[in-house]
């Protein structure tokens, strides 16, 4: 008996891998000979090829946004609450395209990938990644699917940035550009976490300096710890006070380190152990670098309305009050920043209480002008 | 269009860049952007009102007007408009201070508490004015800064600005014979054009 998928999904969907063997230059000035992206699309591309929306991910996202891989799938893709027919980026009007970024371990070229040089996994000589890297080579998969302008570039906090980069680095192939929970750089404290997380993996002594592949290994311990510190960047204090609270996982306290006692840690040790089994300790530290090095604005002497002083997107930023990593703060700099440069820009700001993941979860009143937003869009 | 709307879309010229501060459905500056090619920024702190302006593809941000424009800079706008919204800021003053700096000229529309209907139920009944156009009880009312005219005047003479137009309507926004002869009196609904005194900038 075949699954029946709810009709607001996009149902069994395949991801697909693209080659590419034109050189990528990169920001730290090495040069990538060949690599391959893996992609998902979900949708019809129109034939004036006017329906495309490109979905850029997170930290630890990729390729399979939507809809599901097997009919014995449990989850969808990691944005099913957004993308789907008739959901904020509705299948239905748009052709949508999502990939695994390159330095990824989802599919796309990545440091367990093998490295044509030697054979072995790249492992720690997989060059370093800048978010304007990523973009030229998301511009790479656009020319290859024929696609010569986005409708829109979206994506919620690295991908929100990822978006912001399109628009400034290629301003006549994005016509709208939505940040979701994005930053126009990384706070002193954002790379502080992102720094701890980092070592947490780096000390691990099954790291190997990044060779741990090699040796039939892999950072568990560190990979977990990393994404522990991050996790309780992604939730709200409230959000973990309704979940948890004090509450307890034994009966009483025992007096011991050694055995999880709030319930907290349990979950955070759950989350983190999760993650450390289907992770690449070494895209963790590329992503994150990515993310510390995010700063268009550098360019321009720190003045991000400069910065944009040539896109021609319309922007529409969303950002949740309770969101402490990329507060809403970050995104009325950006606001700010367009709107001294004289551009179209929206900006809301959504009373939910998740956190920085608040832009995964559908709350309604984030559906709904996200909605409104999308379908405004003339394709 | 709603019918101040009507009035204020007369005073902005073509072309022009206009910050509308709690802009509501995005009426005017839709209007504006289709008929006189004036680019702008509504802020608007209602849900539903700034889902309205979106929906209408009008550049809307959240922002609370209490907080102050900060984030604008001096002279960025050449008109900033605010229509009823004056008596539900907590310091009017400031806010119109910020209006100034920000445009170059200011449009502000305001209810009359000094119209006789509202003296005449303060005077007869003793208690605080309850209208269709002001439904409010003063426990629950959003208009918590009511001024006359008069009160206004003496406000911009006191921040040394200057009245370039001043309109004083009905609430259907009609001006008649009556109203112009003792706005105080007769207007319910006040229209006023300002910008900063040029001797102050100096």
């Amino acid at each position: 008996m075949s699954r029946v998928f709810p009709e607001d999904s996009v149902g069994l969907v395949r991801p697909e891998t693209a080659h590419f063997s034109e050189p990528l230059r990169l920001a730290c000035g090495r040069l990538l000979d060949e690599y391959e992206l893996v992609y998902e699309t979900y949708g019809t591309l129109n034939e004036a090829r006017s329906n495309a929306v490109l979905i850029c991910h997170a930290l630890s996202g990729h390729h399979h946004a939507a809809g599901y891989h097997s009919e014995d799938d449990r989850k969808p893709g990691w944005w099913d609450a957004c993308i789907g027919p008739g959901k904020p980026i509705d299948t239905n009007r748009f052709f949508v395209v999502s990939l695994n970024n390159l330095g990824g371990c989802n599919g796309s070229t990545g440091p367990a990938s093998p490295n044509p040089a030697t054979g072995k996994p790249y492992g720690a000589d997989f060059p370093m990644m800048t978010v304007r890297d990523w973009v030229n080579s998301q511009a790479q998969l656009a020319d290859r699917l024929g696609i010569r302008q986005w409708a829109a570039v979206i994506g919620g906090s690295l991908g929100g940035m990822q978006a912001l980069q399109w628009s400034i680095d290629y301003p006549d192939r994005v016509r709208y550009c939505v940040a979701i929970a994005a930053a126009p750089r990384l706070s002193a404290q954002n790379i502080a976490f992102n720094e701890v997380a980092r070592q947490a993996i780096i000390s691990d002594p099954d790291f190997h300096d990044g060779h741990f592949l090699e040796h039939d290994t892999l950072p568990r311990r560190g990979l977990k710890l990393a994404r522990m510190v991050g996790h309780i960047t992604y939730l709200s204090d409230d959000a973990m006070g309704q979940k948890f609270g004090r509450e307890l996982k034994t009966e009483q306290l025992n007096f011991d380190v050694n055995n999880v006692e709030f319930q907290v840690e349990s979950y955070l040790r759950y989350q983190g152990e999760e993650f450390s089994t289907r992770f690449d300790a070494n895209t963790y530290l590329i992503m994150t670098k990515a993310l510390d090095y995010f700063d268009p604005a550098a360019a321009h002497g720190g003045n991000l309305a400069q910065t944009f002083a040539h896109v021609s997107a319309s922007y529409y930023l969303i950002s949740f009050t309770t969101d402490w990593r990329f507060s809403p703060a970050r995104s009325q700099e950006i606001a700010n920043a367009l709107i001294a440069a004289g551009k179209d820009v929206s900006y809301v700001d959504i009373d939910a209480p998740y956190g920085h993941d608040a832009f995964l979860i559908p709350h309604p009143r984030y559906l709904q002008a996200f909605s409104s937003y999308m379908n405004r869009i003339e394709i | 269009m709603r019918a101040d709307l009507e009035i204020i879309q007369q005073w902005i010229p073509e072309n022009s860049r206009v910050l509308d501060l709690g802009c509501g459905d995005g009426e005017l500056l839709a209007w504006l952007r289709e008929h006189k090619n004036v680019s702008g920024y509504g802020l608007e702190i209602d849900p539903d009102k700034i889902n309205a302006c979106i929906e209408k593809g009008v550049n809307v941000v959240e922002q609370n007007l209490d907080l102050g424009l900060g984030n604008f800079a001096s002279n960025s706008f050449d008109v900033v408009v605010m229509t009823q919204a004056l008596q539900v800021v907590h310091y009017p003053d400031r806010i119109l201070q910020e209006m100034l700096r920000v445009g170059r000229t200011c449009i502000i529309t305001f209810p009359n508490f000094g119209h006789w209907r509202c003296r005449w139920y303060l005077a007869t009944r003793g208690r605080m004015p309850v209208s269709d156009f002001m439904p409010y009880t003063w426990y629950n009312t959003p208009n918590i800064h009511f001024c006359t005219f008069k009160d206004f005047e003496a406000l911009c003479s006191e921040m040394q600005m200057q009245v370039l137009d001043r309109l004083a309507v009905d609430n259907q926004h009609r001006d008649h014979l009556g109203s112009k002869l003792w706005p105080n009196l007769l207007g319910e609904i006040g229209i006023y054009r300002v910008t900063r005194n040029p001797v102050k900038i100096a």
